[in-house]
C-alpha cells in the first residue's frame, strides 16, 4: 500500500486506530463525491434557491421581458393564502392523494393476502400480470386507459351499455370533476398496486410458518393470527409503503396533465402539480409559481421524514 | 378437506380474476396495436387481434416525427445512463468504502432529493434552462435527467460496492497487481451486475420521464418519445383519433421498457423498501 499518504490525521477524535486506511481517506472520498455535489448543486441546489428568492419578487410576465423583479416580502404567500382556488386546490390535491393511497394499500395488502394463500403456480401467473403492469411507462399507460375511456368508442361505455347502464352511450367521463378524479384515482391505483402487494408480499414471506402454526396449536384464530403476529411482523413495510404512496400521490402530475389534455376542464381538475405548471408555463407568474412550488417541497419534505431516516438506519 | 380444496379453487379463481383485470389494459394495447382503425371504429370492440396486421406499427415507426423523437430520446437516455453511472460510481465508492467527515449529511441528502418532486423544481429549471440557452436541447434534458437519477443510483450502487470485500482488492495487491490493476481485475467485473442494474434502472428514469421534458422541450422538434405520444391524446380531444396507430405508438415505446424492467426489478424494489423487508 503506497499511494496517498500526504495529509496528516485532523480529526483525533475518529476512533479505530487503522493509521493506513485513514490517511488515505481524507482526501479521496471527498474528491470522490465532488462531481456528485456539482451536478446536485447546478441542477437542483441552484433552481431551489432561486426558487426560494423568486418567491419573494414580484416575477411576472413583464419581468420575463426584462423589467427589473422587485423584491415584495411576502406578497405572493399573502396573496396565494387568501386565495380561495389554492386551498381548494391544495384540498383536493390532500383528499385525492389519500384516497387513492388508502384505496392502494389496502388492494395491494389484500392482494399480497392472496398471494401467500396461493398455490405457486397461480401466484406466479398473477406476480407476472402484476410485474407488466407495473413496467408499463406512464405516458403509455395513460394512453391506453385513455382509449378506454374515450367517450366515442372507448371499451368502458360499450360495457356499461352492454350491461344496461342508461346513459353510457356517449357519456364522457372527463367532463365532469368528480367522474374525472374517478378515473385518475382508479388509474393511479392500477399502476401502483403492484409495487405495493409485491412489497407487502415480501414482507410476508418472512413471516415464519413455524410460529403460525404454534399459534393456531395453541388455538390462535385466523384473525387473531393476522392481529396479533403477521400485522406486526409486516407493520414496517406497511408504514413504508402507504408513506410513499402518500408523496408519489401528492405530487401526481403526469396522468392529471394527461387527462386534462384528453378532455378535462383544467381549472376544475388542477392538483398542487398542474396549478403550478398552469401558473408558471400558461400564466408566465413566476413568482407565485415559486411560492407554490416551495409549498410542494416543504410538504414532501415533512413527508419523507420518517422514510429517510427509516432508509438511514440502514446504513451502516 | 374437502372445504379447503374447494377455497383453493376459489383463490385461485380470484387470482387469476385479478391477473386478467392488471395485464387487461397492456393487453388492449397489443391488442389495438394490430387491429385496423375500421375495425376500431365500429360498434363493437374486437377482443383478439385475429385478422389484424403490423400495418399501424409500419405507419407509426415511419413517421419522421416518430424518427426524430427516437433520436432525442436516445440521445437523451443514453447520455444519462453513462453521466449517472460515472458519477454515481464515483460516489458509491466513497461512501461505501471510506468514512471521512460529512459523510453522514452526504447521505441524508442524497436520501432527501432524492425524494423532491419535479413538480416542486420545474419552473426554477425551466428558468435556469432558458436564461443558460438549453431548452430544446438535449443535453440540458440530460444534466436535469442526470441530477435527478444520482441520488437513487448512488444508493443503490452503494450495496453493491459493499458487497465486494475490500479484503480481496488487497490480498490482489499483495499478490502483486498494482491499486488500478487489483480494481480493474477484482473489484470491477464483482459490480457488473449492479452497474447494469443501475443503468437499466437510469435508462427506465429518463426513457419514461414526462414532466421535466414537458417543460424544457417546449418546441415541436425537440420532443421526446413520452411527449410525441402525448401529441396523441391531446388530439382525441378534439377529433376523431386513429386509435390503432396511437396503440402501436404507446407499443412501440412500451415493449422496450417492460422487457427491460422485469430484468431489474427485483433490485429496484429492495433498494426502494430496503430495511423494512429484510426486516
Amino acid at each position: 500500500m503506497t499511494t496517498g499518504t500526504t495529509t496528516a490525521p485532523t480529526t483525533p477524535n475518529t476512533a479505530p486506530p487503522q493509521p493506513r486506511r485513514r490517511r488515505r481517506t481524507n482526501r479521496l472520498p471527498l474528491i470522490l463525491i465532488v462531481p456528485s455535489l456539482v451536478l446536485l448543486i447546478a441542477a437542483l441546489g441552484y433552481p431551489i434557491g432561486w426558487q426560494v428568492v423568486t418567491s419573494f419578487k414580484q416575477y411576472g410576465l413583464m419581468q420575463q421581458f426584462g423589467a427589473p423583479a422587485p423584491f415584495v416580502g411576502l406578497d405572493n404567500y399573502v396573496a396565494l393564502v387568501t386565495d380561495p382556488y389554492l386551498w381548494t386546490v391544495v384540498v383536493r390535491s390532500i383528499v385525492f392523494c389519500v384516497v387513492t393511497a388508502v384505496v392502494t394499500v389496502a388492494i395491494g395488502g389484500a392482494m399480497a393476502v392472496l398471494m401467500n394463500a396461493l398455490t405457486t403456480w397461480p401466484r406466479v401467473v398473477l406476480q407476472v400480470a402484476l410485474l407488466v403492469a407495473w413496467a408499463m411507462p406512464v405516458v403509455a399507460a395513460m394512453t391506453v386507459w385513455i382509449w378506454i375511456v374515450d367517450w366515442r368508442r372507448g371499451l368502458l361505455n360499450w360495457a356499461l351499455v352492454q350491461l344496461g347502464v342508461d346513459g353510457a352511450e356517449g357519456h364522457n367521463w372527463l367532463a365532469e370533476p368528480l367522474s374525472f378524479f374517478v378515473v385518475a384515482s382508479v388509474i393511479i391505483v392500477w399502476m401502483s398496486v403492484p409495487f405495493v402487494a409485491l412489497s407487502i408480499y415480501a414482507g410476508l414471506t418472512q413471516v415464519s410458518t413455524e410460529v403460525l402454526e404454534a399459534a393456531s396449536l395453541d388455538g390462535a384464530s385466523g384473525i387473531q393470527r393476522l392481529r396479533y403476529i403477521i400485522v406486526p411482523i409486516i407493520a414496517p413495510v406497511l408504514s413504508i409503503v402507504m408513506l410513499l404512496q402518500l408523496i408519489w400521490d401528492l405530487r401526481v402530475f403526469t396522468q392529471i396533465k394527461l387527462l386534462q389534455d384528453a378532455g378535462g376542464v383544467t381549472n376544475e381538475t388542477n392538483l398542487l402539480g398542474t396549478y403550478v405548471y398552469q401558473l408558471g408555463t400558461g400564466k408566465g407568474d413566476f413568482g407565485t409559481a415559486s411560492a407554490v412550488s416551495i409549498l410542494i417541497l416543504a410538504l414532501t419534505i415533512a413527508l419523507s421524514a420518517y422514510y429517510v431516516r427509516s432508509l438511514m438506519k440502514e446504513d451502516v | 378437506m374437502h372445504r379447503s380444496r374447494v377455497k383453493r379453487y376459489l383463490l385461485t379463481a380470484l387470482a387469476l380474476v385479478l391477473a386478467v383485470v392488471w395485464a387487461f389494459p397492456v393487453y388492449w394495447m397489443l391488442n389495438s396495436a394490430f387491429l385496423p382503425n375500421v375495425v376500431l371504429q365500429s360498434a363493437n370492440p374486437t377482443f383478439l387481434p385475429f385478422g389484424g396486421s403490423l400495418d399501424n406499427l409500419r405507419a407509426v415507426a415511419t413517421e419522421p416525427s416518430f424518427g426524430s423523437a427516437l433520436t432525442i430520446s436516445l440521445v437523451v437516455t443514453l447520455t444519462t445512463v453513462v453521466a449517472a453511472i460515472m458519477i454515481a460510481f464515483l460516489g458509491a465508492l466513497a461512501i461505501s468504502r471510506f468514512k471521512f467527515r460529512g459523510r453522514g449529511s452526504f447521505v441524508l441528502a442524497l436520501l432527501l432529493i432524492q425524494m423532491l418532486p419535479a413538480e416542486g423544481l420545474f419552473i426554477a429549471q425551466y428558468k435556469m434552462m432558458s436564461s443558460l440557452g438549453l431548452l430544446n436541447q438535449a443535453i440540458g434534458l440530460a444534466v436535469l435527467y442526470t441530477a435527478a437519477v444520482v441520488p437513487f443510483t448512488i444508493w443503490m450502487l452503494r450495496g453493491f460496492v459493499a458487497g465486494v470485500p475490500a479484503d480481496l482488492e488487497e490480498a490482489a495487491m499483495v499478490d502483486g497487481l498494482s491499486r488500478t490493476k487489483a480494481f480493474l481485475k477484482i473489484t470491477f467485473p464483482l459490480l457488473a451486475p449492479g452497474l447494469v442494474a443501475s443503468a437499466v434502472y437510469a435508462f427506465l428514469q429518463a426513457w419514461n420521464e414526462f414532466t421535466v421534458a414537458l417543460v424544457v422541450m417546449t418546441e415541436e422538434q425537440s420532443r421526446t418519445l413520452p411527449l410525441w405520444l402525448r401529441g396523441f391524446v391531446q388530439a382525441s380531444a378534439s377529433r376523431e383519433t386513429d386509435w390503432g396507430q396511437v396503440m402501436a405508438a404507446s407499443t412501440l415505446v412500451a415493449v422496450p421498457v417492460i422487457i427491460f424492467f422485469l430484468i431489474v426489478q427485483g433490485r429496484m424494489s429492495s433498494g426502494l423498501v430496503g430495511g423494512a423487508v429484510k426486516g
